[in-house]
């Protein structure tokens, strides 16, 4: 299977991957379209695009706020399969969906999975869809062209790490530490070994996610791990901006200073 | 066949499964093998049924009804008297048999969520007991709700956090507890109050709540010669339910009759009532039927008793909808209020409201009965927490 994702991986090099996440419709549709032209200019690889759910489990209290404001404001998912489309006429940078399963089921799956790649999605990743659950998903998504990002954790076995690896296509995510996603996490040697361990295990590229904050935490975690997810210290950012113009500023230059310190290494 | 369900994946048909975060599979793992060796392993089932006995209070009793009976005029009523219990519901026979586990695995630390403050109140009950550290999650407006049960939990030891996100009720309690589980998963034991959740914990619930029909069975060959007529419970997650249904399902001259929350009516968006409304989805880790809008946002559910106050339901439940061995009804927020009250004038027992959502449906539905059947209530629980909601919807 060959899609943006796919692409993104192979032309790597030594170049790591540096992948934002907005969730949809936080504070709108319209400004989410902005941050995810903001991290592009910012010279990031992928890009995932979290569905707000109403009970968002794995997610801490960043994720969780920005997921109940998009939806307050009354985000369907028609508006960011639309915005999605609209991103396609300018731009070819790699799209991920994040969303939990409901969503799926309630569209259907066959339906959900071909709608995402019509309008230009390149990969899914659902945190409450683990390998045993994924049959159907998996089997769709193949046909579909979409490229299905499975979650690592530290408490996985070897036996699930090698499970997780045979089944995924494009890339795994590497959740940092036991837990659900938030800024600021406190990553230690256990941290560092467990990533070790999975560079050593694993034949996919893999990022690591949950808790990155700075610059400092992207260059540790990327020692051995191939990239770094940031997601809900960009909602911080973009809540704590006081116009919505200063925080399509602040995104890009927060993102700027992580790729600077990932390298500028350009992809092959 | 009531014995092979779920298969091994944790399925009731197409119900249940484990759709947890990877994070999580290693504890649903861990505790899959635990319960495995404990079930095989007779000291676990002595001391599990010693603390039924001397702790809990069982059996319960059997009670007949008899001025109900005579006021709805039609069938024999009898009560299956989980009021009756140590911290007043049928709760803490489930606590009772996971503290157990939690022990046997070694784990320093419970989570519970709760909804009426009975769960809760049942796993502080066992943590006091048993000596652990012990924090409930409960839903703002529970607290408020339900604030004797918050005031018993604080006493016995509990640390009670109240939840602020989304409905502010069970449902939010649950995934805050989730959430705390998957933060703190190695040492934490998750004590799962309902027939809900990942694999295999719906399993696991309606085990250790599975002695309410056993002793029902045991009770109605000594008092009728045979099994009851019908059996009638409230669902919410519907632990009670499947405790009181599991022994009988393979009988299929006893019918079965579950009652959901209609709150304000079906009609309307404020009901907490899936098996009748929703349709299969997931929540909070398993398969089963749901309330969600197109766009698959979970509804906020409606119910006047907080126990009852959830979009989801165990997923067997689910199964045995759609096998149409259980047959599920509805009563409103309305009919449960007059149950509540005539019940406790009549029998001299104050239900729990969500019990009164079942003793409601046979007073709306009593003509479809004969004179000569035998129904069994399962009186989930004692009304003594839903006071203060009694005298709010009196004023």
């Amino acid at each position: 299977m060959q899609n943006r994702i796919t692409k993104c991986l192979d032309s790597l090099g030594k170049r790591k991957l540096l992948i934002p996440f907005f969730t949809a419709g936080f504070p709108s549709i319209k400004m989410t379209e902005e941050y995810i032209k903001a991290a592009e200019s910012a010279g990031v690889d992928l890009i995932e695009i979290g569905l707000p759910f109403s009970d968002p489990m794995a997610d801490g209290p960043e994720v969780q706020y920005a997921s109940k404001l998009s939806l307050d404001n009354n985000l369907k998912l028609k508006d960011v399969f639309t915005m999605v489309e609209r991103i396609r006429k300018y731009s070819d940078i790699p799209l991920l969906f994040m969303n939990y399963v409901n969503p799926i089921i309630a569209v259907g799956e066959k339906k959900f999975l071909t709608m995402a790649a019509n309008v230009g999605i390149d990969g899914l990743i659902i945190p409450d869809l683990p390998v045993e659950e994924s049959t159907s998903v998996k089997e769709i998504a193949d046909k579909v062209g979409l490229s299905l990002t499975y979650l690592a954790s530290p408490t996985s076995s070897a036996e699930r790490i090698q499970m997780i690896d045979k089944i995924t296509t494009g890339f795994i995510y590497a959740v940092t530490v036991a837990g659900v996603t938030g800024a600021n996490k406190k990553f230690s040697k256990k941290t560092d070994d467990y990533l070790k361990m999975l560079k050593s295990q694993l034949n996919h590229k893999f990022v690591a996610g949950f808790g990155v904050s700075n610059s400092n935490d992207a260059k540790r975690l990327t020692k051995y791990s191939d990239g770094v997810v940031i997601g809900s210290k960009l909602i911080q950012t973009i809540r704590e901006a006081k116009t919505e113009k200063s925080s399509v500023l602040k995104i890009e230059k927060f993102l700027k200073d992580i790729r600077k310190t990932l390298s500028l290494a350009k992809r092959k | 066949m009531a014995n092979k369900r779920p298969d091994s994946k944790g399925r009731f048909g197409a119900y249940g499964g484990r759709y947890v975060p990877e994070t999580v599979i290693f504890a649903l793992d861990e505790l899959t093998e635990c319960y495995k060796s404990a079930k095989k392993d007779k000291a676990f089932k002595k001391e599990f049924e010693s603390f039924l006995k001397d702790f809990v209070g069982r059996p319960s009793p059997f009670y007949f009804a008899e001025r109900f009976t005579k006021y709805l005029g039609g069938p024999q009523i009898y009560f299956k008297r989980e009021d009756c219990n140590h911290t007043g519901a049928h709760k803490i026979n489930n606590t009772v048999g996971q503290i157990l586990l939690a022990k046997r695995m070694n784990k320093k630390r419970i989570i519970a969520e709760t909804g009426a403050g009975q769960h809760g109140l049942a796993t502080a009950t066992v943590c006091a007991r048993f000596g652990f550290k012990c924090v409930i999650y409960m839903g703002e407006e529970d607290v408020v709700r339900q604030r004797a049960n918050v005031e018993k939990m604080r006493l016995l030891g509990a640390e009670v956090v109240p939840v602020l996100s989304g409905s502010k009720t069970l449902k939010d309690a649950t995934s805050e507890a989730l959430r705390d589980w998957v933060t703190n998963i190695k040492d934490t034991f998750y004590i799962i109050g309902s027939v809900v959740g990942p694999h295999p914990y719906p399993m696991i619930v309606k085990d250790f709540q599975s002695v309410i029909g056993k002793e029902t069975k045991k009770e109605s060959q000594k008092r009728f010669g045979k099994a009851p007529d019908v059996l009638i419970a409230s669902v919410g997650g519907g632990s009670n339910a499947i405790g009181m249904f599991d022994e009988f399902i393979d009988n299929k001259k006893v019918k079965l009759i579950g009652v959901e929350a209609a709150g304000h009516g079906l009609n309307t968006k404020m009901h907490a009532a899936p098996l009748t409304k929703g349709k299969p989805g997931v929540l909070h880790g398993s398969y089963s039927y749901l309330v969600y809008d197109e766009d698959g946002q979970v509804m906020l559910p409606h119910s006047i008793s907080a126990g009852l106050d959830y979009p989801g339901i165990g997923p067997e439940h689910s199964y045995l909808k759609d096998i149409k061995r259980v047959v599920y009804e509805s009563v409103t927020d309305k009919q449960a209020l007059h149950a509540f009250k005539l019940v406790s004038k009549l029998e001299g027992i104050i239900p729990a409201l969500e019990t009164s959502h079942a003793l409601a449906y046979i007073i709306k539905a009593k003509k479809k009965f004969k004179k000569n059947q035998n129904i069994v209530i399962c009186f989930s629980g004692r009304g003594d927490k839903d006071m203060d909601i009694i005298l709010k919807s009196d004023s």
